[in-house]
């Protein structure tokens, strides 16, 4: 197990590389001078080339490249100039909240999703499949930033049940019960899209597992029915409910971008938006590939989960 | 005597595990260095459990698959590279799926007119003719031209197939296992049927199955494959009746025949040896009763025991 | 039925493809419209509600008219939309089936590249493209589709590589076909299909990803507006004007929506297990639907079938399975069952403890007595309670029939407990045993072990440990050595035939070798087209069969031993189950057929020797049979 665990961490290490060259790349493309943004009124020619000096923007791009990623690799992603501070700071206090935001959604949509899936599949064509089909529809079409506006306007503006916006209140403790009351309705939100597609995949990968012969060998063998959907049924769907999970973590965390607007949330996701309007490069580039490197390492677990589920797979 | 097909030293390793860059994990080796001769208008049967390296043996053949090693010579020409093209004018394949091996998104006409289009540059004309000749030959109707794959039962589907092989004009045909797939009332038409084509258009078969019986009645002589190496060659009728390997002894014991009481032939519950592990000297050793010092260091080379009749094995029966 | 059918038939797909339609028709003749200037700001106008004079949908921020604005941001949407996902199809397409069809390194550095794409949460590269080309529609657009090409080179990829792995690819080689051509002509062709259901439920998804980017201010610039970014610019009045949010909100709700229903039903009717039904969940049960009266058995024996019949429903056809099945089968007896392909002998084994996949197996007729118990119509408490306890079954593939998950010890354990109490310790001890008896040398070490970890011949001696588990009266074997290797083959079958003696067991064994029967069986009984066609004794029956079939198909099988030779065949094929003939159903095929035998039905009558013939003319001798 430990030998596998280090087999995947070792083979996240060129994936990661590939994430870092790719932003690199994406970022160098961008026309125009940073140089220019970044001193907007004071862009005379002298101070232009003095920043790019010493931004080491003169120097040929793959030695920019390797100086960008050696610094990374010491901590150092830079300083925003939108916020003057430096990337990293920011980008850990932002990931902070975008962890409990996206964390939070992420455990709903899972257990929601395979439990309304596998009922689903259960009672295919009963009233419970055909309305969780409907549910799962109308989840999926609809889009989450439009969901969360109407959300805040029924249950915050009409309602009064939970803040309008924000992760804590402005005066007052800041405690769990306050962060709950204002972490319910952008996880809810953030949950929905996800909670769907796992739904809908489960369901079909249930299906797919019902048919299977070691489930007329349950039967054959007499086992009540709760288990051979339960535990017969699920565990060999789960093998393919997992990898699903793994990519639907990068849907929430993509989906906490317009959560984090439409809610006011301080997160990385709403940093990242501001610094692309405000042509903050650095910031852009150390976000995304902050983020990028944390779902890498998530996945990793996932894999990890799986070989554990699935004794075929050779640890 | 003309040879139609020879065989040296073809082997075939497959590499596991394989990666972006450096060696692969494993290999695997599926086919050992092994020759083989047919003669024109010869039927060679090749038979063996799952896993002995007789269907990649016939991909080599037929130049689906690259062999690592060893040459291949048809006609008296020598074919190495998988050139499909330069194979498919002289050696043709029926596989053992009869439904697979048709595309279902194409007429049977379609299908039937590829290998007269690609191979052989035929005019519209020519190929019309060729093709009602072919189906007459694999006794089909020429209405089904405009059907697809899926409207046909498994023995017409094979019929299809068989006739598209001839339509190559390839002399050789390689069967691996094609009435596996069908049922013994099915079976036995789309046997004496493949007898029947090779007597008027003077083919010569390798002909691959599990089925010894059916081995037996088709070929006029048999390999006996174990673990990627010939074990046994020899004349249909005396191979399974005299078998001279005790592999090839316990294959012809194994088969359940009406009359025979049930025994099992091995007292012992064995595995096949694991082809990541190959054991050193004979393979056939952990289940051979007649095992010597010698077989767990050596393997055997094929040598003749009786006319026309080599085994691979130092205390042969 | 032809894909249009099939999707007519599915009412919310075509509610979906109305509105879709609808949609579609008003973005296109938005320029014809009689509508105001979507773009003309009147700040005294601005916020205006609904149906407010008459401005039929109101006015926005800027008091520009939310109707026109509306249909000119749904035609942007959808056609920013739609063009992104058609780029990202084709380009993923290509990339997924150069890599599926040629494999090895060119498969592992591009799929290597996808992966590298797809280790993105997809928003983070689609910021990072749109910050690099700067914000506008199109950049948008660029981003979206590139965002969702690993999503089709993968998904394009997988499929080709089965098919590119099917051996008429091989065959169109040997045709002489290049690689090119074959791509174009016969995996392409086979691709197709799947392209379009990632196509149609990705659609609305890549609608919804545009609008996004323009509700972050990203896409479309002001003044042109699409859906998202109408939503972008209401969302500050949110509270105060509500309308101005929920009118484009409601909208792409409507247009995503209704392409998902389509796109559903694209899918269904395109995915051919779908079609067959091959993707409907077995129910614990089968289902019994009999009109018919119900036999009256009288049973003596362990377990009596009578007048069985089992039919699967689908798509409007209904083929008939087992058309009419009597069996007895005493304590401690073996009775082969014998017949070919879709002759109904391994339905007939399911039928008896209701284990028929329904849908679309029905049970229309007949009874199944066990021990005095009738099982048919049985409720699931009491098959359950039978199933495994007293009846159990061993299945034709050992590699499938187990569960993959579970260690083999886990799955005996199961099988234990599912009916007896039976404390964990003493059930493993009791498992080891079971091991032990099918011969199975370490049982201890291959208690933890997975099944994938055993040879086949050892996996089926699992199945074999589990189905005596509670010391069962009867078991139905249904074909378990057809997919073992003839060496493997043999010991299994004389390990049965000893576990048999030693614990006087029943057997029903399905099988299609006479070899097999031969050996094993105290009776045989015929099966073709859905009927017992002969049955009595095995030597009787194997030294002379009356039925011609019997005699027929016994002659088709070569024997070994015998040399090169011409084999003896049976013209035709077996019926049709859905189409059955009046009268004896193999008629068609039998050299003595005549009129009598297809004017009615033939019944099965009882012979000298405890044998039974469903012929009107079962005279006939075993050297007949050899042509």
């Amino acid at each position: 197990m430990a030998g596998y665990i280090l087999n995947r961490l070792v083979s996240a290490i060129p994936v990661l590389l590939g994430i870092s060259i790719i932003v690199f790349l994406i970022m160098a493309m961008i026309p125009g001078d940073p140089a220019t943004a970044i001193l907007g009124s004071y862009a005379t020619p002298e101070n232009v080339e003095k920043l790019n000096r010493d931004l080491g923007l003169d120097k040929p791009l793959v030695q920019r490249y390797f100086i960008w990623l050696g610094n990374m690799l010491q901590g150092d992603f830079g300083r925003s100039f939108s916020l003057n501070r430096p990337v990293l700071h920011e980008v850990l206090e932002r990931f902070n909240g975008t962890l409990i935001l996206a964390g939070t959604s992420f455990a709903i949509c899972s257990i929601l999703g395979i439990a309304a899936g596998t009922v689903s599949a259960a009672r295919q064509y009963g009233l419970a499949d055909k309305a969780i089909t409907f549910a799962v529809l109308l989840g999926i079409s609809i889009p989450s930033f439009f969901l969360g506006m109407m959300m805040i306007l029924i249950f915050a503006v009409n309602l009064r049940w939970f803040p309008v916006s924000g992760m804590w209140p402005i005066y007052g403790a800041r405690d769990l019960s306050s962060l709950i009351s204002h972490l319910t309705l952008p996880a809810m939100v953030l949950a929905t899209v996800a909670t769907g597609v796992i739904a809908r995949l489960s369901r079909s990968a249930m299906l797919e597992v019902l048919r299977q012969d070691f489930i007329r060998t349950a039967r054959a063998k007499g086992v009540r029915e709760r288990s051979v959907i339960w535990r017969h049924a699920l565990r060999a769907a789960m093998v393919s409910i997992i990898p699903v999970l793994g990519v639907q973590a990068g849907f929430v965390l993509s989906g906490a971008v317009y959560v984090e607007i439409v809610f006011q949330w301080p997160g990385v996701g709403r940093m990242l938006v501001d610094a692309i309007l405000k042509r903050d490069i650095l910031l852009v580039q150390g976000g995304v590939v902050f983020v990028a490197a944390c779902y890498v390492m998530f996945n990793l677990a996932v894999d990890v989960a799986q070989s554990l589920l699935d004794p075929r797979i050779k640890t | 005597m003309t040879v139609a097909l020879e065989v040296t030293g073809l082997s075939k390793t497959f590499a596991l595990g394989r990666r972006l860059i450096g060696p692969p994990r494993a290999h695997v080796r599926a086919v050992q260095p092994l020759s083989l001769t047919i003669k024109k208008g010869e039927t060679l049967g090749i038979v063996g459990e799952s896993g002995c390296g007789k269907s990649t043996l016939a991909r080599m053949l037929a130049g689906l698959l690259k062999p690592s090693s060893g040459q291949i010579e048809i006609e008296g020409e020598t074919l190495n590279a998988a050139d499909s093209p330069t194979f498919g004018r002289r050696i043709q394949y029926v596989f053992q799926d009869p439904v697979s091996s048709l595309n279902p998104r194409k007429t049977i006409r379609q299908i039937m007119e590829a290998p007269l289009k690609h191979l052989h540059r035929m005019s519209k004309e020519a190929r019309e003719k060729r093709i009602a000749e072919i189906f007459t030959a694999v006794n089909l109707r020429l209405d089904f031209l405009d059907r697809y794959p899926h409207e046909f039962s498994g023995g017409q589907a094979q019929r299809i197939v068989i006739g598209r092989a001839l339509a190559a004009n390839a002399r050789i045909l390689i069967l691996d296992e094609p009435v596996s797939a069908l049922d013994v009332s099915i079976q036995a038409q789309v046997l004496n049927l493949l007898s029947d084509l090779k007597k008027k258009f003077d083919l010569t078969y390798l002909f691959i199955s599990h089925d010894l019986a059916v081995v037996e009645a088709i070929s006029d002589r048999v390999a006996v494959l174990y673990f990627g190496s010939i074990v046994e060659i020899g004349p249909a009728n005396q191979i399974f009746t005299k078998p001279r390997h005790p592999y090839t002894k316990l294959l012809a014991e194994s088969a359940p025949v009406v009359g025979r009481p049930l025994t099992a032939p091995e007292g012992r519950e064995i595995e096949l040896p694991d082809p990541q592990n190959p054991p050193q000297g004979c393979s056939f050793r952990a289940r051979c009763s007649r095992a010597l010092g010698e077989c767990g260091f050596e393997s055997p080379d094929l040598v003749r025991v009786a006319e026309n009749q080599m085994t691979a094995c130092f205390n042969s029966l | 039925m032809s894909f249009f059918g099939l999707l007519a038939r599915n009412r919310l797909a075509l509610a979906g493809l109305v509105v879709m339609l609808a949609i579609v028709v008003l973005a296109l003749v938005t320029p014809l419209l009689p509508l105001a200037d979507p773009d003309v700001t009147n700040t005294a106008d601005r916020f205006k509600r609904p149906f407010e004079e008459n401005v039929i949908l109101g006015t926005d921020h800027l008091g520009r008219d939310l109707l026109s604005r509306l249909l000119w941001g749904g035609r942007l949407s959808l056609a920013v939309g739609f063009a992104s996902a058609l780029i990202a199809a084709t380009i993923g397409s290509a990339i997924g089936i150069v890599a599926g069809f040629y494999g090895g390194r060119t498969d592992n550095i591009i799929m290597r590249g996808v992966d590298m794409l797809m280790a993105f949460p997809y928003i983070l590269l689609a910021l990072a493209i749109v910050a690099a080309l700067g914000p506008g529609l199109i950049n948008a657009l660029i981003a979206v589709a590139a965002v969702n090409i690993p999503f089709f080179a993968r998904n394009i990829r997988g499929v080709t590589v089965s098919i590119a792995h099917r051996e008429f690819v091989d065959a169109a080689r040997l045709s002489g076909m290049g690689d090119a051509r074959i791509i174009l002509t016969e995996v392409l062709p086979n691709v197709i299909p799947v392209i379009v259901i990632a196509m149609s439920t990705t659609v609305g998804w890549m609608i919804l990803e545009t609008a996004g980017l323009s509700f972050l201010g990203l896409g479309s610039q002001p003044p042109q507006a699409d859906l998202g970014s109408m939503l972008g610019e209401a969302r500050s009045a949110l509270i105060t004007n509500p309308h101005t949010s929920i009118v484009p909100g409601a909208m792409i709700l409507v247009i995503v929506m209704s392409i998902n229903l389509l796109g559903d039903g694209v899918r269904d009717a395109l995915d051919p297990r779908l079609r067959s039904g091959a993707l409907s969940r077995p129910m614990p049960n089968t289902l019994v639907r009999r009109k018919e009266p119900v036999p009256e058995t009288k049973n003596s024996a362990l377990l009596a079938l009578s007048g069985l019949k089992t039919q699967f429903h689908s798509n409007g056809r209904i083929h008939k399975a087992v058309g009419g099945v009597d069996l007895r089968v005493r304590s401690g007896e073996c009775v082969g069952v014998i017949g070919e392909s879709g002759s109904g002998k391994s339905v007939t084994a399911l039928s008896v403890m209701g284990l028929v996949a329904s849908p679309p197996g029905v049970i229309t007729a007949g009874a199944a007595n066990f021990a005095g118990q009738e099982l048919i119509g049985a409720t699931y408490e009491t098959l359950r309670r039978l199933r495994g306890d007293r009846v159990a079954y061993i299945f034709q593939d050992p590699l499938t029939a187990l569960h993959p998950l579970y260690t083999v010890g886990e799955q005996l354990v199961e099988a234990i407990r599912a009916h007896h109490l039976t404390p964990k310790v003493e059930a493993r001890n009791h498992a080891i045993g079971l091991l032990k008896s099918v011969r199975i040398p370490n049982a201890e070490e291959r208690f933890d072990g997975y099944p994938h970890e055993m040879s086949g011949g050892m996996r089926q001696r699992i199945g074999i440990a589990m189905a005596l588990a509670n010391d069962p009266e009867l078991i139905i074997a249904d074909e378990p050595t057809t997919s073992l290797d003839v060496t493997v083959q043999a010991q299994i079958l004389s390990l049965l035939s000893d576990l048999r003696r030693e614990r006087g067991l029943a057997i029903i064994f399905i099988t299609h070798d006479f070899g097999v029967v031969a050996q094993l069986c105290d009776r045989v009984a015929v099966m073709y087209a859905g009927r017992i066609v002969e049955e009595g004794p095995t030597h009787a029956i194997l030294n002379s069969p009356a039925h011609p079939y019997t005699a027929r198909l016994m002659a088709c099988v070569p024997e070994l031993g015998r040399g090169r030779r011409e084999l003896a065949a049976i013209p035709g094929q077996p019926p049709v189950l859905d189409r059955l003939p009046e009268g004896c159903a193999f008629a068609e095929r039998c050299h003595k057929a005549m009129e009598a035998c297809r004017a009615g039905d033939i019944s099965i009558s009882a012979t000298a020797g405890q044998r039974a013939v469903r012929c009107i003319d079962p005279k006939f001798r075993a050297t007949d049979a050899v042509r």
